[in-house]
């Protein structure tokens, strides 16, 4: 998963160097290498390679450029202001609230790993119904973020499908006002988000753990390891790798909360999150720099937090190229 | 004695995981097949009077828009996932079959790529959909969709390498170029990749709500994702019809779901388990 960092190999690009042909292995004589052989390969690339650098490369120097402007997305002119946005970003009491929300999913995600993690390790072993347990417990990863948000708006309303089922349960005073109550909003709407991703964590996790190869349970076994001692010398450190993934995911991934909190509250109730709030700032406030120098925020955190963790647990290259 | 308390463990964890994911689901789902009055009147948790009163679908489906957004789910899915896998398959065969300046600076846009969320670039990216006036439009979506990340290639990759370059060779022996043999020798043999990169770019397209809400804003051309969202103003006082929208929009993937459960695992974990 680590990017190549060697810069590109200096190979020479004349088409007559010795062995030019030797990965087509075109049978000596029977075909010149040509200008067209060169080309080959580009043809095969130059849309995916135009569509990444167009729709993906292109908006990432653009939103750079917008940040330092005064942009509001429609005028001729764009008037350059420096970091002014940047300051903004980061002193506007409501711009800075939405980093404390995300704290709330970044926690949620912690549980969320934990939970993945001991289900995963149960389901290695030998349980009945295998299938059924991994397939139900995966299936909100594959549901529109929509109908999630619209479930639990009918499932947490007041008198909804939580508060009767508490009440069938005996725990009416536990009843509270989910989607209400300003201090318990970002608590709801991050448990959803558990309850939504759990599933992906999980079968990674599963995955994971199932490619050990058995005999090593077996050798571990037969020098008296219990299951626990399984867990935390065999499992634990072979996924480790994907914990390390499954970390970056977990912040960038609260850092970058949106369907779920826009479809339930539309971000009222303070539980306005870093993207509700920058489409609000670009596209009701019309403030296109402003909301640019928020997006390269979250972009550039999101980077930093990928490459602590590469230095943190250095892994296996993976051989892509 | 202990084995049995840790085995009884082990099943009331699962059961009670179990319940957690699937009430909310279940109780849309009986609240889908309510009527008005017993929606509102009767307990969330009271399985409907009648199942098969299909007049929430119905409206959802008609008056709600739901038929015209699969038609609309249905368009841009069939050409975003064709172009997703082409352009997949061909950086793959490119990436794989050949040695060529520049080719890992490629592979290195395309990881890093992979770590800018594409949530924050939209901003850009909408004045950049505006230029091309493409706003408003399903090509937009369908050109956002159809570009390709390292996870495709990356599955395509795995696959390629196992196909032999002797079938390319004996390919080109016949007289064969690159164009023949990726469509007639390499395709053909991506069969599996191609199934596991068409559910999970289809699954993601289907389930995208970012992009057309940002980019569609005609009812006319809205696919699922934004129809069911218009559904919360438009049917905010008849939430039995939201419930029977949301039900709609699950039952594809499940269906799909409890068939290709094989592709679903290994498309959503690839790249991680490697």
């Amino acid at each position: 998963m680590s990017a190549p960092t060697q810069a590109d190999s200096p190979t020479p690009t004349t088409t007559d160097r010795p062995g030019a042909a030797r990965n087509l292995r075109v049978p000596r004589g029977t075909r010149p290498r040509s200008w067209r052989a060169t080309l080959t390969p580009y043809v095969f690339v130059g849309v995916p390679v135009g569509l990444l650098l167009l729709f993906t490369y292109w908006p990432v120097l653009n939103m750079f450029h917008y940040s330092v402007t005064d942009w509001d997305g429609l005028d001729r002119t764009k008037n350059v202001v420096g970091l002014d946005n940047y300051v903004a970003a980061f002193t506007e009491p409501d711009n800075l609230r939405v980093f404390y929300v995300s704290l709330y999913y970044f926690v949620a995600s912690l549980v969320q790993m934990a939970l993945a993690l001991y289900f995963a390790t149960l389901l290695s072993f030998r349980v009945r119904l295998k299938n059924l347990w991994k397939g139900v417990l995966f299936f909100p990863y594959l549901i529109n973020g929509v109908a999630i948000g619209m479930i639990f708006l009918n499932f947490l309303k007041p008198d909804g499908g939580l508060d009767a089922f508490l009440t069938v349960l005996g725990l009416e005073e536990a009843i509270r006002q989910w989607t209400g109550d300003p201090a318990l909003i970002n608590i709801t709407l991050a448990s959803v988000s558990v309850w939504r991703y759990m599933g992906l964590s999980f079968v990674m996790f599963l995955g994971a753990i199932q490619s050990i190869p058995s005999g090593i349970y077996e050798a571990a076994e037969l020098d008296g390891a219990n299951r626990w001692h399984e867990f935390w010398f065999i499992i634990l450190p072979s996924i480790r790798p994907i914990v390390g993934l499954q970390v970056i995911l977990a912040i960038s991934g609260s850092l970058a909360v949106f369907e779920v909190p826009y479809v339930m509250t539309g971000g009222g109730n303070g539980s306005e999150t870093f993207v509700i709030r920058t489409i609000w700032t670009a596209f009701e406030r019309n403030m296109v720099g402003l909301a640019s120098a928020m997006a390269v925020v979250l972009l550039l955190a999101v980077l930093l937090v990928t490459w602590i963790q590469r230095r943190l647990v250095p892994e296996r290259q993976v051989d892509i190229a | 004695m202990k084995q049995a308390t840790v085995s009884v463990a082990k099943y009331a964890s699962l059961v009670v995981a179990s319940i957690v994911t699937l009430l909310p689901i279940v109780l849309i789902v009986f609240g889908a097949f309510k009527d008005y009055q017993e929606y509102v009147s009767t307990n969330p948790m009271t399985p409907p009077r009648d199942w098969l009163n299909l007049d929430n679908f119905a409206t959802a489906f008609a008056d709600g828009g739901m038929a015209r957004a699969f038609v609309n789910t249905g368009l841009i899915l069939a050409v975003a996932v064709a172009g997703a896998v082409l352009n997949a398959a061909f950086a793959a065969y490119a990436i794989d079959r050949f040695r060529f300046p520049g080719r890992r600076l490629m592979l290195a846009l395309f990881l890093l790529a992979a770590l800018v969320p594409e949530v924050t670039t939209q901003v850009a990216t909408f004045q950049l959909v505006k230029a091309l006036e493409l706003y408003n439009t399903r090509g937009a979506l369908v050109l956002l969709y159809m570009g390709t990340g390292i996870i495709s290639i990356y599955i395509f990759l795995q696959f390629m390498r196992a196909i032999p370059r002797s079938l390319d060779e004996a390919a080109m022996i016949d007289g064969a170029g690159h164009a023949r043999i990726f469509f007639r020798v390499i395709l053909p043999n991506l069969k599996p990749a191609i199934a596991t990169v068409v559910i999970i770019r289809g699954i993601s397209m289907y389930n995208e709500f970012y992009l057309p809400f940002l980019y569609l804003s005609d009812p006319e051309k809205r696919p699922i994702a934004t129809s069911l969202f218009a559904f919360k103003g438009q049917y905010g006082a008849q939430w039995e019809v939201i419930c029977a929208g949301v039900v709609l929009t699950i039952v594809p993937i499940l269906v799909l779901f409890l068939f290709l459960q094989k592709y679903v695992y290994n498309g959503f974990t690839a790249g991680a388990t490697k």
